[in-house]
């Protein structure tokens, strides 16, 4: 075993960043239920829980709520179950509040409006995908974030097809009592991580990943993203951060499968 | 019951909701059933699998409602996407928490639920006969006011169930079908296996007698009734068997092959004969 992998001092991937950004997005959440609809969340997630977030409450994918770190596809992993969350009962802690999404979008915009149902014209699309899904309901009862594993201008869009996710200028337009639980957190991706931390709520770069240069996010984002004078590099990962994952939360590299290189 | 008496039941352009969740615990064989009959025009209220997939390909819907179709391991439903993007059927789709609350006031015999979910999204504006509802309190909140998912008729599929209608899960999950057959006028039910009454708390505890046989009008036995989605314990979903199903959605060949092998047989024995041969033999298509 060479002393790269050993002692913690193999660079890190840019996998292994975007899993650190995606934990980031949970940092602060305390004890609320952390779900992640994909494997790069669902790393970030359980990275972030057990490290820096350890109140998190999480389920195993399927209707258990698992209180130890169980790694990424290995089905027969020891549970440690603390809960029954079957899909009834998640929709109750989605209507309380308690709960941080972190989804997919096949096109998100400017103010964070996501689209997963379909692309083209909605009553005969060019393109039919899952559906709404749970979408609608998350974005206006409690925080959601995004993870685009493939930053493009086909991903960042000026107008997505069709708003399953509400972005900020919707919410902003219901009003007051209508949006007070909204908040799309954070959108990350394997160029960088992008926030909504602006006068009007506008898509903001908030670090590149090691490598990436402004110009190459700017090219491959389908509209003007506020760029700040200086843009930090996105935070590395600890030597026990990098451990956990290559050791403990996924050890067959799923989050390489999804970000090469 | 059998499975046709059940199918008999249903009528032309009735409104039919199925249990289950994505392409798991499935009334599969009633669906195959109602594939192999004449009824048409169906609204299919539904989260959305297979069961939708199949219903799509064989021209039997005229309305979806849903708010996702999906097969898990396989993301995206094959023959639902095909009839979408023909423009073959008509859709409400809402988002999940929508439909939760349309189901609960389908069984509640209410005209609305209020829920924040939907509220600035698009399906407002897909489904332009979507109302909102303020809150009389001093709060004034809006709220989508979601109607009810009243269905003609409900199927379900369960592990156990007695002859008279009880209804027993056996998985890590009930999902939404005791909602769906209370939603329904009427409500079939399949099950794994028909036991005797004193017999069900040796199955599983008192927690997994979800379905009370009040809101059920029909049992069917149908082992490996929810074949090829998951019912677990029983069996897990035959996933060789998906992903031949959902090759056919961009293959008419492929399709006609595999309809005409597993789907166009006399009943359900016979389907799972075919199943069985190809287990054998290796895929028929």
């Amino acid at each position: 075993m060479s002393d790269d992998t050993t002692n913690g001092s193999a660079s890190p991937t840019r996998a292994d960043y975007c899993a650190i950004a995606v934990a980031e997005c949970f940092r602060g959440d305390g004890e609320i239920m952390a779900n992640a609809i994909g494997n790069m969340q669902a790393i970030g997630g359980r990275l972030a829980r057990a490290s820096f977030e350890p109140d998190l409450v999480m389920t195993d994918g399927v209707a258990s709520l698992a209180a130890n770190d169980i790694p990424m596809g290995v089905p027969d992993a020891p549970k440690v179950v603390e809960g029954w969350m079957p899909y009834r009962n998640l929709f109750d802690v989605v209507w309380s509040g308690r709960r941080h999404v972190m989804m997919g979008a096949t096109q998100v915009d400017r103010f964070g409006n996501q689209n997963i149902a379909c692309i083209g014209d909605y009553a005969q699309p060019k393109v039919q995908l899952l559906g709404v899904r749970g979408a609608p309901g998350n974005t206006v009862n409690h925080v959601t974030s995004y993870w685009v594993p493939k930053h493009s201008n086909r991903v960042f869009v000026e107008t997505v097809d069709v708003v399953s996710g509400v972005g900020y200028d919707r919410a902003a337009a219901l009003g007051e009592a209508e949006s007070r639980f909204h908040e799309i957190r954070r959108v990350v991706s394997n160029l960088g991580t992008f926030d909504f931390d602006t006068p009007d709520h506008a898509m903001r770069v908030r670090s590149l990943h090691p490598g990436v240069t402004i110009d190459e996010v700017v090219e491959a984002t389908g509209f003007e993203l506020v760029i700040p004078d200086d843009i930090p590099e996105s935070r590395a990962p600890s030597a026990e951060e990098l451990r956990l994952l290559n050791e403990v939360i996924d050890p067959k590299n799923f989050r390489g499968n999804e970000v090469p290189g | 019951m059998s499975h046709s008496e059940v199918v008999a039941q249903l009528e032309d352009g009735m409104t039919i909701g199925i249990g289950g969740w994505g392409s798991r615990r499935k009334p599969m064989s009633l669906v195959a059933e109602i594939c192999r009959s004449d009824v048409k025009d169906l609204t299919v209220v539904t989260w959305g699998g297979p069961d939708l997939g199949l219903l799509c390909a064989y021209g039997k819907v005229a309305k979806a409602v849903y708010a996702f179709a999906s097969m898990d391991s396989i993301p995206l439903e094959p023959h639902f996407r095909a009839a979408r993007q023909s423009g073959a059927i008509e859709t409400m789709e809402v988002g999940e928490g929508m439909f939760v609350m349309g189901l609960m006031a389908a069984g509640q015999r209410l005209p609305f639920l209020p829920t924040r979910a939907g509220m600035g999204s698009d399906v407002m504006k897909i489904n332009p006969e979507l109302r909102t509802v303020t809150s009389p309190y001093d709060d004034g909140e809006t709220f989508v006011a979601m109607p009810p998912l009243r269905c003609d008729v409900g199927l379900i599929h369960m592990n156990r169930a007695d002859e008279r209608g009880t209804g027993q899960f056996l998985g890590p999950d009930m999902y939404f079908d005791d909602m769906i057959a209370m939603a329904s006028d009427r409500c079939f039910m399949s099950a794994e296996k028909i036991v005797p009454t004193e017999a069900l708390l040796e199955e599983g505890s008192i927690h997994t007698l979800r379905i009370n046989r009040i809101f059920i009008d029909g049992v069917v036995e149908a082992p490996r009734g929810a074949h090829f989605t998951e019912c677990p314990p029983d069996y897990e979903r035959d996933e060789a068997f998906q992903a031949e199903y959902a090759k056919t959605g961009s293959d008419a060949e492929a399709w006609d092959r595999f309809r005409s092998t597993y789907l166009d047989v006399g009943s359900h024995e016979e389907y799972l004969a075919a199943v069985d041969a190809r287990s054998d033999e290796g895929s028929a298509t």
